[in-house]
């Protein structure tokens, strides 16, 4: 047998089957993949509407007012159910991930994935209390 | 692009953390508790007050910006695998982490401006 690979000038093609680009709904493992890598849309657009709240309380209460009317509309409501939903898959999803993407060792001994976890969650729900309490004071 | 690849899946990390952490709360009273009347929105002048305190526009800027540039990385590669967009690898990057840097910009500039 020949040890020397043959070589050509050019590369062959390699056949390639063409994959349909609904291609993560024949699987369940596959569509919460793809739901978790669209969760990212509405962490933007949540982004997106604190940016616009920012602007209309910089440019003054009438601005304000119109802001607030707006999402008082059934379209925002809509939208904001739905990117909770998907925010709150976000939130779960990453924190779950969270042991498993960053191994911690304490005295050489691998910190067990349950303690991570829920230093993760009480972390989650000190700051959304702190978030909630300032933003119900007012 | 490869020498700042380590610093967008930094920012890709940070962002998700920001997001995951504060995001859910922040959504949950801005979008549904308060336009819906559940519970008792933040009057003007009080949450004007607020944003003039340095260390809640550092926050605000790190709550907006941070996500904008998470979104950015997983959305560019959704798209590449998703929707197997490959051939538009250049274009996709620099409209995805350019509407980020927008944000971030448009951010800094009205928590500068502020009063």
């Amino acid at each position: 047998m020949n040890a020397e690979p043959r070589y050509t000038l050019y590369h062959p093609r390699w056949y390639r089957r063409r994959v349909s680009v609904w291609w993560w709904l024949q699987n369940r493992s596959y569509a919460g993949f793809v739901l978790r890598e669209l969760t990212s849309v509405f962490v933007a657009f949540f982004a997106v509407v604190y940016l616009w709240q920012l602007r209309a309380l910089v440019q003054g209460p009438e601005a304000y007012g119109q802001f607030l009317a707006r999402l008082k509309t059934p379209l925002f409501l809509t939208l904001d159910a739905v990117a909770f939903l998907f925010v709150l898959f976000h939130a779960i999803t990453w924190l779950n991930l969270a042991p498993k993407a960053m191994v911690m060792r304490l005295r050489g001994k691998r910190v067990p994935d349950w303690v991570i976890l829920s230093s993760n969650y009480a972390a989650w729900l000190v700051l959304s209390g702190a978030v909630a309490f300032m933003l119900l004071r007012g | 692009m490869g020498r700042i690849t380590p610093l967008l899946w930094l920012l890709f990390s940070a962002g998700g953390t920001v997001a995951a952490l504060l995001f859910p709360v922040h959504l949950f009273l801005t979008g549904l508790a308060f336009p819906l009347g559940w519970l008792e929105a933040p009057r003007y002048e009080f949450l004007q007050r607020l944003v003039t305190h340095p260390l809640i526009r550092l926050y605000l800027f790190v709550l907006i910006s941070l996500p904008l540039f998470h979104w950015a990385h997983r959305f560019r590669y959704t798209l590449y695998d998703g929707l197997q967009l490959k051939h538009l690898t250049g274009l996709i990057a620099v409209l995805c982490y350019g509407a980020a840097l927008l944000g971030t910009a448009m951010t800094a500039h009205l928590l500068w401006n502020s009063q």
